[in-house]
């Protein structure tokens, strides 16, 4: 019985944003006039096998992105850098992969190491900030995403090569490629590689956050700062190890379409992965398990909103609406679990109380 | 697996939720069979129809395939944030839907159409501004890209600017920093030196990292900062490569107040500003993405099309520059005269910045 209505509590306040998201939405569809059965045709529609394979590879992508600001999240640190963080890990990696110094797979797994370095060196300049300096990581962290656009965009300039309008880094050589792993012979997109990196990731998340000391330290940091202090934590350095962390895996979420299908860093760079990443650790309460779910949802929102323009005629803007709405409603479904929860709870320590009086009279 | 079935799940109860809504049975549109003209599928960047120069340009090129060819249209936008993958799936759910052919606008849809050009071996795809014929290692023969010798209308705006301003003093606002906009930069300083090497030609990006399309495209609070700071600094014409972010390129021209002058791009930009800016446009550098999206369309019908690059330049009609207001007519001659000398090829414009001369 508690296991079951752990369970339903848990499931009712994620189940409760979709709902309220998906009633806004309408909303929206019917306030601008758009097509409603046309879009949740769409948006319901059971993906195509392709399409299924769309939604694993960006859902590993966000989830690396997701995981990144869950570390620091979950010690109260807001690592809003993310999107700087993979920006500069990943074109350090192409650069790096496309010198082709290492041979195959060896290259993969230094240009690997190089972009976990480059985004915990562009995380870690905040961290450092913070303790040396009492410098907000929420505003570091921000300028830290101006200055990353431009000056990969300086390099790039600098040592990209040209082809037709667009410029990108020298390619990684083809014996470097992590191709990908076909799950449906009939569907011609595949899994990258890489995005078992996301797997990978998760359960050591999981492992680190629950089975060692640093994971104790980080939550109980996050619960309340001075009660650690007190109890022999030493957070100044527990800030500085969770930025390099969280940039470390923030630099790993452009290596599968880097190694996939891009074998370039240019114009086809993907932005925003850094603030989607926010929104779905959010969404999965920076749980390990949570974020995965969220990940998903946010793909599957993503890929299905891609065809809505053709399938329905309605602007793919509103799959973006969709998302943030699902975010705010979430955090506010989730408060209103715990207050009823913290009623049931209380209803049931009372009528235990009185059951015991009542035994004892 | 298991996890899509949860996800699954809880789509359902928000299908519950909303059954209401779920009975409409509009079917996609384009599916006529009763259609006899081609059908179209374009698929935009970011932005989309509204930016009044590129996209817009593609679209008057589509108006007139549907009312000369018969054809239909499906238009397709895009969201923030895309990667390869994401564009791919946009060009086959239109090839999926019958779409054919299916014209992509921008050079950044080039890896996506390469790839799926190669799945669809009977669809025409093209790219505008593409190079996507570069990327597959056999030549596909259903695969073009439409390109432009931007430079050489630059090159003849430059010259219109030169003859036009008074200070000696010229600018050019471009979007992003990359080699596209790059090639208008520099047609456009050589074509100002070709006339007076000692006029000065303010230069600003607004934007040095190229993945960065909002701040360069779709600003225009941004273009009119850097023009206006132009206009402060002393010039009094002002060109722009800077697709939306040009709207404000055209505020800062009418705040600058009489003798300042701004030059267009791509579309005729006069046709479109307000009454009140009208007369601050003095050309606009035409880039005829009309023709192109209509010849190719035209040619997909008579079955003429061509793989591989199309280049539209000065002596194809696919750059020039506009004449509405009337402004340069009375230097008409001069910018003839340097039309002809690129169409002989006895003035070959650079597309390098770095190599004007």
């Amino acid at each position: 019985m508690n296991v079951l209505r752990r369970v339903l509590l848990g499931l009712a306040a994620p189940v409760l944003a979709l709902i309220v998201a998906g009633l806004f939405t309408t909303l929206l569809l019917l306030l601008t006039g758009d097509d409603v059965g046309g879009f949740w045709d769409t948006m319901l529609s059971w993906p195509k096998n392709r399409n299924l394979v769309n939604i694993l590879n960006s859902a590993s992508v966000l989830y690396l992105s997701g995981v990144a600001a869950a570390i620091g999240f979950r010690m109260n640190l807001f690592n809003i850098g993310v999107e700087g963080q993979y920006k500069v890990a990943m074109f350090a990696a192409a650069v790096f992969a496309g010198q082709a110094w290492l041979p195959g797979k060896l290259n993969v797994i230094a240009a690997v190491l190089v972009a976990m370095i480059a985004g915990a060196i562009w995380a870690g300049i905040a961290g450092i900030l913070r303790t040396t300096r009492g410098v907000s990581e929420v505003i570091s962290t921000i300028m830290l995403n101006a200055i990353a656009g431009p000056l990969v965009g300086y390099f790039l300039a600098k040592w990209g090569q040209s082809t037709g309008n667009s410029t990108q880094t020298k390619p990684i050589p083809e014996e470097s490629w992590v191709g990908g792993i076909t799950i449906f012979s009939d569907s011609v997109t595949k899994l990258y590689g890489l995005s078992l990196l996301a797997v990978v990731v998760g359960v050591l998340f999981w492992l680190v956050l629950n089975r060692t000391r640093f994971g104790f330290d980080l939550r109980a940091t996050g619960s309340s700062e001075s009660a650690a202090i007190a109890s022999g934590v030493n957070t100044k350095r527990m800030i500085v190890i969770s930025m390099l962390l969280s940039g470390a895996v923030a630099g790993l979420v452009g290596l599968p379409v880097l190694f996939g299908n891009s074998h370039n860093y240019g114009a086809s760079f993907q932005a925003g992965l850094g603030f989607a990443g926010i929104a779905v650790a959010l969404l999965g309460r920076n749980n390990p398990v949570g974020i995965a779910f969220g990940a998903l949802i946010f793909a599957f929102l993503t890929e299905q909103g891609n065809l809505l323009n053709i399938m329905a005629g309605i602007s793919p803007d509103i799959v973006a609406v969709t998302q943030g709405v699902i975010v705010i409603a979430v955090v506010i479904a989730y408060e209103v679990v715990r207050r009823a929860r913290t009623r049931i709870e209380q209803a049931a320590v009372a009528d235990a109380l009185a059951a015991e009086k009542g035994a004892a009279a | 697996m298991r996890r899509m079935g949860k996800i699954a799940v809880i789509a359902t109860v928000a299908a519950l939720a909303l059954t209401g809504c779920g009975s409409d049975d509009k079917k996609e549109n384009g599916g006529s069979d009763s259609a006899k003209g081609p059908k179209v599928g374009l698929a935009y960047d970011v932005g989309g129809r509204g930016d009044q120069s590129f996209n817009d340009s593609a679209y008057k090129g589509m108006e007139k395939a549907e009312k000369e060819l018969g054809a239909t249209i499906e238009e397709a936008k895009a969201a923030p944030g895309e990667n390869d993958d994401i564009r791919a799936e946009r060009l086959r759910t239109l090839a999926d839907a019958g779409f054919n052919p299916i014209i992509a606008i921008g050079f950044i849809y080039s890896p996506a159409a390469a790839t799926v050009a190669a799945e669809y071996p009977n669809v025409k795809f093209a790219v505008i501004d593409g190079y996507s014929s570069t990327i597959p290692k056999a030549p596909l023969d259903n695969l073009s890209d439409l390109g432009f010798a931007e430079e050489q209308g630059s090159y003849l705006v430059g010259v219109a600017a030169a003859l036009k301003t008074k200070d000696k003093h010229v600018g050019f606002v471009g979007g992003t920093h990359g080699d596209l906009i790059k090639k208008f930069e520099a047609g456009f300083t050589a074509g100002v030196k070709s006339v007076d090497r000692t006029i000065k030609v303010d230069v600003q990006y607004l934007t040095e990292d190229p993945n960065d399309g909002a701040t360069g495209f779709e600003n225009p609070s941004g273009g009119k900062d850097a023009a206006t700071a132009m206009f402060d600094a002393g010039a009094d014409v002002v060109y722009h490569a800077a697709g939306k972010s040009g709207l404000g390129v055209f505020d800062a021209v009418q705040a600058a107040g009489k003798g300042h002058w701004a030059i267009g791009v791509d579309s005729d930009q006069y046709l479109t500003v307000d009454a009140a800016q009208q007369p601050f446009i003095l050309t606009s550098m035409l880039k005829r993405v009309d023709t192109a999206v209509f010849d190719f369309v035209k040619a997909v019908k008579d079955n003429t099309a061509k793989p591989g690059f199309t280049v539209y330049d000065l002596a194809a009609d696919g750059v020039g520059y506009s004449t509405s207001g009337g402004f340069v007519d009375d230097i008409a001659e001069q910018l003839n005269a340097a039309a002809e000398k690129i169409k002989s090829g006895a003035v070959v414009v650079p597309t390098d910045p770095a190599k004007v001369k």
